[in-house]
C-alpha cells in the first residue's frame, strides 16, 4: 500500500501530465524560491522617511489605534504612564526582554513593571516592534525572548514602541529585513503583523472592538525618521 | 462523508430559507454592508485590478507546479520541527489529529476558525472520542451552541439576530446570573470574551485553519479579526493546522500580493487585525508558543481537480465576496446550501468534492447575472463553472424528465432556424395580443413556477430577431 502522500503527489502528476522530473518544472520552482520576484507594490506606501511615518500614523489611526511620537527611547516610559493615567487603567505594565526596552528609564515613573510571558492576569503590555508598514499602518512584531508572543494577546491594553527608522513602505521591505537578518528561507517561529485593536462584526454586522486580543492597541512611535 | 448534507433538497431547503423571517431579517444586514465596503477598498487602492491579476497568475502558477511547491514546503517545515501530515480523505485527517490529541492525553481542544474542520466534521469525531473541542471565533461559537454549521465562510453567524444569540447565551451560560443585561451586541461579546477566555487558557491542544501555506519558509499563516486563532494555537503545547492542498503559495512576496486583495475583498479592510505566520513550534529561548506544530493537509479530491474542467476553482481565497454580491445567497442565505460551502464558489466547488449526483441543484441555483465573477479576487469564472455543471448534470442524466423534454422540444425548434422563427412569431404575436390590454399576464400554462412570483410582462409585438433584421436593413 502507498503511502497518502505518494498517492496525492501521483495523483497531482497525473492531473496534471507531468512526472515531477521534468527539468524546465523544477527550475521554474527553484527559481521563484530562490528571487522570490516582487510583484504589485501600492505606490501609497513609497514616501520619504517623514511621509512614511506620516502614513503609517493615518492607516493605523484609521484601523482604531492611537499613535504618539516622542523624540528619544527615555521618552517612552512617560508616554505609557500618561497612556494608562488618561485612560484610568492600572499603573502595571507587563514587558518581555528587549533589551531596547530595558534600557528606559522605567523608573523615573510610577509604573510597578514585571517581565516575562503574559498568563493572563495582565492589564497591559508593553512591546517592541520590529517594524511598521505605512501601506496600512500595521505593525510586524517577531516572537522570542525578548517580545513574547503571549504580550501581544492576552493583555487588555496593548502598547507597542516602534522605532521611526523602522516605517518601512510595504510588506516586501519587511521580509527583506527578516531576510538579512535570519538568512533566506528562514522566519521566526511566529511574526505577528497587527493592524488596529481586535474586534468582530459576527453579531448583526456590528463592528465592537476588543473580541478576544487587545480592546485598544496604543503606538509610540520614538525618534526621527531615517 | 462525515458531514450532513442537505445539498440534494435545496429546492425545499430555499423555499424554507424564503418563508423564514428571522433569517430574512438577519439576511437583510448583509445584502449591502459588505458590497459597499468592498467598493470602497477597491476604489481606494489605484493598484486593486493589477493586484487581482497578480492574484490570479500566483496561483496559477503555484497549482501548475503544486507537486514540487508541496515537497519544497514540507522539506521547510520538518526543518523547523514540525510536521505535515498528508491526508486523502476526511477520515484520515480525523484520525490524524485524533492520534495528536490522544498522544497528548488532551481532555479540551480549542479551535480556531476552519472550513476544513467543517469539511472533515472534526467536532463530531473529537466529542465521540471524549475530547471537547470549542470554537472560539464568536460566530463559529455561537453557531457552535446551537449545533449549526457556518451559514458563511467568514461570518458564519450571518443568518443571526441578536435576541437569537441573547437567548442562547442564556440557555449556556447558567453559571451567569439570569438578571444581566444581554440586550446589545456588546454586552453579547464581553460576555463571550469572559467565558472563551477561561477555556483559551484550559486546553491542551490549538487547532486553527490556514488562509495560506509559504513553500519558501514552510510557514502557514491565519488571518483573523478577533485574535481568537492565535490565542488558540499560543496557548496550547500542540497546534494542529488544518489545511487543503491549494493554499499553498511560493514565497512571501506572493502571500504579500494576496493579502492585498483578501482582506479588501471580504470585509473591505485594507488587512485584516491579524495577519499571523506561523514556522514550526517553541524555539530555544522562546518562553512561550506551542511545543509541537502539525500541518494537515487534506486532499479530499482536489489533486483530481488540478489542471482539470474545474481547476480554476483551486484558486479560491476564501474571501466571501462572491457569496457576499449573489443575490440568490441573498435570498436563501447559506444554510440551504446544505453542504459546508455555500454561495457562488459552493456551488461550484461543492459538486467537485460531494458529487454532482447530490449537488447538482447549486449550480442551477444561479441567475447568471456574473456579480461574483466581477469580484473574485483571483478572476475564477464561476459562471462558466457553473455552466460546466449544468452540462455534465444533463450529460450524466441527472435532471428532471420535464426539464429534458422541454429542453428537447426546444432544441427540435433551435435546429430549425426557420421553424424556429416561425414559431416564435406566432407565439408572440398571439400572447400580444391576447395581454394586449393588460399588458401582463398573472398567469400562464406551463410557467406557473414563474408567475405564482411575478407577473409575465406581454409581448409587445414583432420578435427581436424580426426586429434586428429590420434595424440591421436601416443601417
Amino acid at each position: 500500500m502507498t503511502s497518502a502522500r505518494e498517492d496525492i503527489l501521483a495523483n497531482i502528476r497525473r492531473s496534471l501530465g507531468v512526472t515531477g522530473s521534468e527539468a524546465p518544472r523544477r527550475s521554474n520552482v527553484a527559481t521563484r524560491l530562490q528571487n522570490a520576484p516582487a510583484g504589485i507594490i501600492p505606490v501609497r506606501g513609497q514616501l520619504d522617511a517623514r511621509g512614511r511615518v506620516a502614513m503609517f500614523k493615518q492607516q493605523a489611526e484609521r484601523a482604531q489605534a492611537s499613535v504618539t511620537e516622542v523624540a528619544h527611547p527615555e521618552d517612552v516610559p512617560g508616554e505609557v504612564a500618561r497612556f494608562l493615567r488618561d485612560h484610568n487603567l492600572p499603573a502595571t505594565i507587563r514587558i518581555g526582554a528587549d533589551a531596547r526596552l530595558g534600557a528606559m528609564p522605567w523608573a523615573q515613573t510610577a509604573l510597578e513593571v514585571s517581565s516575562g510571558r503574559s498568563n493572563g492576569n495582565d492589564p497591559n503590555a508593553v512591546s517592541h516592534a520590529f517594524g511598521g508598514v505605512a501601506e496600512s499602518g500595521t505593525l510586524a512584531m517577531l516572537s522570542g525572548p525578548d517580545n513574547p508572543t503571549t504580550l501581544n494577546f492576552l493583555p487588555d491594553n496593548h502598547i507597542v514602541v516602534l522605532s521611526a527608522a523602522d516605517v518601512v513602505g510595504d510588506y516586501e521591505t519587511i521580509w527583506k529585513r527578516l531576510r538579512d537578518d535570519l538568512g533566506k528561507g528562514t522566519l521566526p517561529r511566529t511574526v505577528n503583523l497587527i493592524t488596529g485593536p481586535s474586534r468582530s462584526a459576527d453579531i448583526e454586522q456590528t463592528l465592537l472592538l476588543g473580541a478576544h486580543g487587545p480592546r485598544t492597541l496604543h503606538i509610540i512611535i520614538v525618534g526621527e525618521p531615517a | 462523508m462525515t458531514v450532513h448534507t442537505t445539498s440534494p433538497q435545496f429546492k425545499q431547503n430555499a423555499h424554507e430559507a424564503i418563508h423564514d423571517a428571522p433569517l430574512q431579517k438577519a439576511l437583510n444586514n448583509m445584502r449591502t454592508g459588505f458590497i459597499e465596503r468592498r467598493a470602497l477598498a477597491a476604489a481606494e487602492l489605484p493598484e486593486f485590478e493589477a493586484l487581482r491579476d497578480s492574484a490570479r497568475d500566483i496561483k496559477k502558477h503555484t497549482l501548475q507546479h503544486l507537486d514540487l511547491y508541496l515537497e519544497a514546503y514540507e522539506k521547510k517545515v520538518i526543518e523547523a520541527g514540525g510536521r505535515v501530515h498528508f491526508c486523502r480523505t476526511p477520515a484520515e485527517a480525523n484520525a490524524a489529529v485524533l492520534s495528536i490529541c490522544k498522544a497528548r492525553g488532551a481532555r479540551t481542544v480549542t479551535k480556531g476558525k476552519s472550513m476544513i474542520s467543517e469539511e472533515m466534521g472534526l467536532n463530531d469525531v473529537l466529542l465521540a472520542e471524549g475530547i471537547n473541542p470549542i470554537e472560539t471565533d464568536l460566530g463559529e461559537y455561537i453557531i457552535q451552541l446551537r449545533g449549526e454549521i457556518p451559514s458563511h465562510i467568514i461570518a458564519p453567524a450571518v443568518h443571526l439576530n441578536k435576541e437569537q444569540v441573547e437567548a442562547d447565551f442564556r440557555r449556556v451560560h447558567t453559571h451567569l446570573p439570569r438578571d444581566r443585561v444581554l440586550t446589545e451586541p456588546t454586552q453579547l461579546l464581553t460576555e463571550a470574551r469572559a467565558v472563551l477566555r477561561e477555556r483559551f487558557l484550559a486546553a491542551d491542544v490549538g487547532i486553527t485553519g490556514a488562509n495560506f501555506l509559504i513553500a519558501e519558509t514552510g510557514t502557514s499563516i491565519i488571518v483573523t479579526n478577533e485574535g481568537n486563532g492565535d490565542l488558540t494555537q499560543t496557548l496550547p503545547k500542540v497546534h494542529i493546522v488544518l489545511a487543503s492542498l491549494e493554499k499553498l503559495v511560493p514565497t512571501l512576496e506572493d502571500v504579500s500580493q494576496l493579502l492585498r486583495v483578501l482582506a479588501r475583498s471580504a470585509t473591505g479592510q485594507d488587512m485584516s487585525v491579524y495577519t499571523t505566520l506561523s514556522t514550526g513550534p517553541r524555539r530555544p529561548g522562546d518562553v512561550d508558543g506551542p511545543e509541537e506544530y502539525h500541518v494537515i493537509l487534506l486532499d479530499n479530491g482536489r489533486s483530481a481537480m488540478v489542471g482539470g474542467e474545474f481547476g480554476d476553482m483551486l484558486r479560491c481565497i476564501r474571501c466571501g465576496a462572491c457569496m457576499n454580491h449573489c443575490p440568490v445567497y441573498h435570498a436563501v442565505g447559506g444554510h440551504a446550501y446544505g453542504w459546508v460551502y455555500p454561495g457562488p464558489m459552493g456551488a461550484v466547488l461543492t459538486p467537485s468534492l460531494i458529487g454532482v449526483d447530490k449537488a447538482g441543484h447549486l449550480p442551477n441555483a444561479s441567475t447568471f447575472c456574473g456579480r461574483c465573477e466581477a469580484v473574485c479576487p483571483v478572476r475564477i469564472p464561476l459562471p462558466k463553472l457553473m455552466r460546466h455543471w449544468r452540462e455534465r448534470e444533463f450529460a450524466r442524466h441527472l435532471t428532471p424528465a420535464a426539464f429534458r423534454s422541454g429542453l428537447r422540444l426546444w432544441a427540435f425548434f433551435a435546429k430549425r432556424p426557420r421553424l424556429y422563427r416561425f414559431a416564435t412569431r406566432i407565439g408572440m404575436a398571439g400572447l400580444g395580443l391576447i395581454g394586449k390590454r393588460r399588458g401582463r399576464f398573472k398567469s400562464l400554462p406551463l410557467a406557473g413556477g414563474w408567475t405564482n412570483f411575478r407577473d409575465m410582462p406581454a409581448p409587445q409585438g414583432p420578435t427581436f430577431q424580426a426586429r434586428w433584421a429590420k434595424e440591421k436593413r436601416v443601417r
